[in-house]
């Protein structure tokens, strides 16, 4: 039989030897061991790899949910509209567009995906709008799981599970909606919802900071949790650097993908008759705070809880509601969208 | 500024965009190391070899420390596996590493079953590894995975080629276990310990022997990885030295103006780290310089992922049906507990019914019995009848006699009175009485 032995001063023998010189006598050539190492070639395999990403948007239409896309990704990842004005419709119920783009920057692959949700909140009777995105969102996290259970199952699993959902606020300037409140409430249970205020440069600098305040107690009055959550804080450092991003939430944002020349630079921007406004000076408007949350710094942050907790979570519920049938083979797409 | 280059398709309908700017994601690997590092990594070596041949040395050199090791005895009566953790720290990385080492390997007089705890440890990690994968309420990323990586065999330094021990132990590392059909497999690492026993031609051919009777035997090793252009030229340099050939030692001794780990002879002194005496930097970097990182992944992806295969088949589950549908296993899960839990429902019956008939078996024994015990009793009563009924015919037949006897007294004596009275009659009664008198006393 085998007995495993933790040793509980486990910091001695082994911290000291690794680097440290010994007391009196000769230098010592103490060699390095190179667990260190295992970083490099941990890196080495994820860049051989690559990486997935899968941003959903959500808003009303016209409140540039597109462009925003493309501005915090530099490039088309969302095709607007081709159709002319005239011709363009409002769909009668709410569809889900799925993109997937490869992108490289410094031999780091990307497939992004961004998944557009046209006509939420643009009928007149937007009760239950929710429901195809909850869906879409249950369907990928099924998805996942099915392949998960198989036997036979492939090296890499496919990673289609939405990890981020951007959430559009029309800059009324007041506070949020009810079908904000009720979208919110719901999907923040299953997704990781990051709400941005759009068209932001509608808004002063005063009225903004108003919304943002009054944005920030109707969430914390309704229990809703937003990205980052409170609750998967791991420790005090963590704790800090959220707590900052929770008090500058929602970022109010301005999109644009076309260049002016500001100060004899080529810039980003929206060019008015009053002036033009710079999209990644934070002096304009939040954009780049919310391109280093979403992509510099808390990517893997919020693919981690993607994973580990809102796909465990779903996974429980999943595997439990099948325990509770007492007789004959449960349906698959049983409680799919009753969630 | 801009990326302008053109990307390939990687998958079907998956367009390639060219950036027009930097956006940042090119953190991700340090995002993602980042979180490793928080983490901490996790590392299992198994070290099998016989009692002696410097397992436990060879890992205090290799990580530079000095674990908790006691000699063992060479009179185990079976093999045994200790398993020991320890948390070590280089710079900000964090490894907890288990070395596991086989206790009497090869001391037993019958090595037959030698190898059976080894694949026994082995088959128990991934199961439960497994059972935590596929529990309901599950916490994968905080456990503690004990699935063995890098399997280290230790050859004796005889010179001329492996012992069968050996060799049927290696390929039991790498084969289908018994009684049920699940493949075990491991990385396998072969060194050559005390490696400086051998001379260098001597370890050249022996090196070469080894390596042929591994592949003549069908025993696959752990080759270095070869897709990864940064180590694939290092890696077939060294997968061209394998079997490794390894010296351990934590003394130092002085040599020139340093002090090394080193072996001290009266005739030389072995440095350790010396690429001439022997292996082991070659060991070090390979195993966890350059490889460790790979040997958890093949361990994930292949070992673990045909273990797991197998064992769920050989339970019974399928990915598609008698008609080819594709079958979850969940329903498979849930079928198989709708049959159990029939079977039990039978077995539940059967066992009532089985009781029932006991039951009245019993009880129509001791039907019987009461009957026996009846009639018996009857018999004994009539018996007893009969005895007293012969008893009072006797008595009768007695009192009978009797009074017979006791009116023939009365006569007799009455005749006697009368003879008295009347002697005329003399002789004539006389002769009467006389045998009158012998009637009645015969």
């Amino acid at each position: 039989m085998s007995e495993a032995v933790v040793p509980d001063a486990m910091a001695s023998p082994a911290v000291g030897g690794l680097y440290g010189e010994k007391a009196g006598g000769p230098m010592v050539d103490f060699s390095y061991v190179g667990i260190d190492a295992i970083l490099e070639q941990m890196r080495r395999k994820a860049m051989k790899q690559g990486f997935e990403l899968n941003i959903m948007v959500v808003g009303q239409s016209g409140l540039g949910k597109s462009t925003l896309m493309n501005t915090l990704f530099k490039s088309k990842v969302s095709r607007k509209s081709v159709l002319a004005m005239a011709q363009e419709k409002i769909p009668k119920t709410i569809e889900i567009k799925s993109i997937s783009h490869d992108i490289e920057e410094k031999g780091v692959r990307m497939k992004l995906t961004v998944i557009d949700t046209p006509g939420f909140g643009d009928q007149i009777n937007n009760e239950n709008c929710w429901q195809p995105i909850m869906k879409f969102i249950n369907d990928q996290y099924e998805a996942y799981l099915q392949e998960e259970i198989n036997i036979n199952r492939k090296k890499r699993i496919p990673d289609s599970r939405v990890h981020c959902c951007i959430y559009f606020i029309p800059p009324t300037g007041h506070c949020l909606r009810p079908l904000d409140v009720e979208f919110m409430r719901r999907l923040s249970k299953v997704v990781n919802i990051v709400p941005v205020i759009a068209k932001a440069d509608t808004l002063t600098l005063e009225e903004r900071d108003f919304f943002k305040k009054k944005i920030r107690e109707e969430l914390r009055a309704n229990g809703i949790d937003v990205y980052p959550q409170k609750e998967f804080d791991e420790d005090a450092e963590d704790r800090m650097i959220n707590e900052k991003i929770r008090e500058m939430i929602p970022f109010a944002v301005v999109g644009s993908d076309q260049e002016y020349q500001v100060n004899g630079r080529r810039l980003l921007g929206r060019k008015t008759k009053w002036g033009t406004i710079e999209v990644e000076n934070i002096a304009h408007c939040e954009f780049a705070y919310l391109r280093d949350l979403l992509i510099r710094t808390h990517m893997q942050n919020i693919k981690d809880i993607t994973s580990s907790i809102h796909y465990e979570m779903y996974r429980v519920r999943r595997l439990n509601e099948n325990n509770t049938h007492a007789n004959g083979i449960p349906e698959h797409h049983l409680a799919a969208h009753e969630m | 500024m801009g990326q302008t280059k053109q990307i390939k398709v990687h998958d079907k309908g998956v367009r390639g965009l060219s950036l027009a700017g930097h956006v940042g994601f090119d953190s991700l690997p340090d995002q993602l190391v980042n979180k490793s590092i928080c983490q901490g990594f996790c590392f299992n070596i198994l070290c099998i070899g016989e009692t002696g041949i410097g397992k436990s040395t060879l890992m205090d050199t290799l990580f530079n420390t000095n674990f908790e090791n006691f000699e063992s005895s060479h009179f185990e009566p079976q093999v045994k596996l200790r398993a020991q953790t320890y948390d070590l720290q280089e710079s900000n990385v964090r490894l907890r590493l288990t070395v596991v080492n086989t206790v009497g390997f090869g001391d037993q007089m019958n090595k037959q079953e030698s190898y059976q705890p080894v694949v026994d440890y082995i088959d128990r990690q991934f199961e439960s590894y497994l059972q935590e994968e596929l529990k309901i309420k599950r916490s994968l990323h905080n456990y503690h995975d004990s699935r063995v990586h890098a399997c280290l065999y230790f050859i004796s330094p005889s010179g001329h080629s492996l012992k069968s021990l050996d060799l049927v132990t290696m390929k039991k590392l790498d084969s289908k276990l018994p009684p049920v059909n699940i493949i075990i497999q491991v990385n396998i690492i072969p060194v050559i310990a005390k490696a400086d026993t051998i001379s260098k031609t001597e370890l050249h051919k022996f090196k070469i022997k080894i390596m042929s009777e591994l592949v003549s035997n069908g025993v696959q090793i752990y080759q270095f990885p070869l897709d990864d252009e940064t180590v694939a030229k290092v890696n077939t340099t060294m997968n061209g030295h394998l079997p490794f050939a390894v010296v351990g030692s934590t003394e130092e001794v002085s040599v020139g103006n340093k002090m090394v780990k080193a072996r001290q002879y009266p005739w030389g002194v072995v440095q350790v780290e010396n690429e001439n005496h022997c292996d082991f930097v070659k060991l070090r970097e390979m195993l966890i310089c350059v490889n460790m990182e790979d040997l958890r992944e093949q361990t994930h992806t292949r070992h673990y992922e045909l273990y797991r295969r197998c064992k769920l088949e050989e339970m019974g589950f399928k990915d598609t049906d008698p008609e080819c549908k594709p079958v979850s296993l969940q329903q498979t899960y849930e079928a198989k507990r709708q049959e159990f839990l029939v079977e039990l429902q039978k077995r539940e019956d059967e066992m009532r019914q089985m009781f029932v008939q006991r039951v009245k078996e019993k009880e129509s024994e001791l039907k019987e019995a009461e009957r026996e015990l009846q009639s018996r009793f009857e018999q004994l009563k009539r018996l007893h009848a009969e005895e007293k009924a012969a008893l009072e015919e006797k008595k009768r037949l007695l009192e009978d006699d009797q009074s017979s006897f006791s009116k023939r007294r009365a006569a007799a004596q009455l005749l006697q009175a009368q003879s008295l009275t009347a002697n005329g009659k003399k002789d004539k009664d006389r002769k009467k009485v006389g045998s009158f008198l012998k009637q009645v006393s015969s």
